[in-house]
């Protein structure tokens, strides 16, 4: 196995220690809502997941683009690394949601507008990676797979309206509303510093995942040579 | 050749615009979560026996729990329209008057919601607690669980 180099250990070090001092900040040091009690702390690992995961679709979203237009697959491995790590964080997304609700709505899940968007565009996604997994010709894959993703953009302004457009049991938004967020400083201040520790995170993910598909695209490329050679 | 082209252009975009159309109308109808109070005592000759979910606030006063008999009864109210709901059970810990919620059952011919199920619903607020309400948060509250005029 490849070592990491100084400056990736640096990069998922501080990921590490931006999360231990965010989650120590919200779960531990300040107070939770009046309203909630206690159970809405896990707001400081749910909001932070739907940030990372719209962030990692738009991520997809434009290499998608960008690799219809170059066709070049250096491009398309951000896409596809960009997808992988989008659904593992709409999973947590939809778990920490399902943990939160049953507590304070009295119900794991309900199909609510906001709810029903986030399962379709968690299936979308699931459905881009197996159309990646499917394909044989690496070109094939990253084409059909960069249609897929273009849908990822409508995909999360739609979810993110879901709460303003329509009756839903999820509530509206809290951060980015108009009017500016409906949250207390002392909530707010360790909910945003959760979130940049997660992009950070998701940005380590991203880079050493573009590295391992590089690693695997030159292995292939070798394997190729050697079998012509034999 | 290119008049051919056209042809199924115009054919495709003419089936592609009646798809949208009717899933646009047929999400329209179905987006509808919950009904408000006044919407249900309007049409509710329509809908009895139909399972749906009514939502809004729990009227200060009109809870009552019946421990012998395991009923919880309260009235839901939009500003408007008032339904008396009766559910069979208990609820969640954040229901209570003044709060929003959303129930499920069904409208039945005696003039009562009877609810299967019983969903808490808060608002995008959070605060420490320190402060005591206000009528004036309690207003925002009012507005942003019910989303006034919003299908």
């Amino acid at each position: 196995m490849a070592r990491l180099s100084f400056a990736a250990r640096l990069h998922g070090g501080a990921a590490a220690l931006l999360l231990a001092v965010g989650l120590y900040w919200g779960l531990l040091a300040v107070p939770a809502d009046a309203f909630q009690g206690e159970v809405q702390r896990i707001m400081y690992l749910h909001v932070p997941s739907v940030s990372t995961a719209y962030l990692a679709i738009l991520v997809t979203f434009c290499a998608s683009i960008l690799y219809l237009w170059k066709r070049d697959l250096r491009i398309d491995a951000v896409a596809h690394s960009s997808a992988e790590i989008g659904v593992v964080f709409l999973g947590i997304t939809l778990a920490t949601g399902a943990i939160w609700g049953k507590p304070t709505w009295g119900v794991w899940w309900t199909w609510d507008a906001r709810l029903t968007v986030t399962a379709i565009v968690f299936t979308m996604y699931v459905g881009y990676l197996m159309v990646r997994a499917f394909a044989e010709e690496p070109q094939a894959g990253a084409r059909y797979g960069a249609v897929l993703a273009v849908l990822g953009l409508p995909a999360i302004i739609l979810n993110h309206f879901a709460v303003q457009w329509w009756r839903t049991l999820h509530q509206p938004s809290s951060l980015i509303r108009p009017g500016g967020p409906s949250v207390a400083p002392v909530i707010l201040w360790p909910l945003v510093f959760n979130i940049v520790a997660m992009l950070v995170l998701y940005s380590y993910f991203l880079l050493e995942r573009v590295r391992l598909e590089r690693i695997r695209h030159r292995a292939a490329e070798s394997r190729l040579k050697r079998g012509r050679r034999g | 050749m290119k008049g051919r082209r056209l042809k199924y252009l115009v054919a495709g975009g003419i089936v592609v615009a009646a798809l949208v159309g009717m899933i646009y109308s047929g999400v329209k109808e179905s987006v509808v979560y919950f009904y408000t109070p006044s919407e249900l005592t309007q049409k509710k000759d329509s809908v009895e026996g139909k399972s749906l979910r009514v939502g809004g606030m729990v009227v200060d006063g009109s809870l009552k729990w019946d421990p012998q008999a395991l009923l919880l009864t309260f009235q839901l109210t939009d500003g408007q329209g008032v339904v008396i709901v009766r559910h069979k059970g208990t609820a969640p810990d954040l229901f209570k008057e003044g709060a929003g919620a959303v129930v499920e059952g069904t409208w039945t011919r005696d003039g009562y919601f009877r609810s299967s199920n019983i969903m808490a619903k808060h608002s995008e607020e959070y605060k420490p607690p320190v402060h005591p309400e206000t009528l004036e948060s309690k207003k925002e509250l009012f507005k942003s669980i019910l989303k006034e005029g919003k299908p």
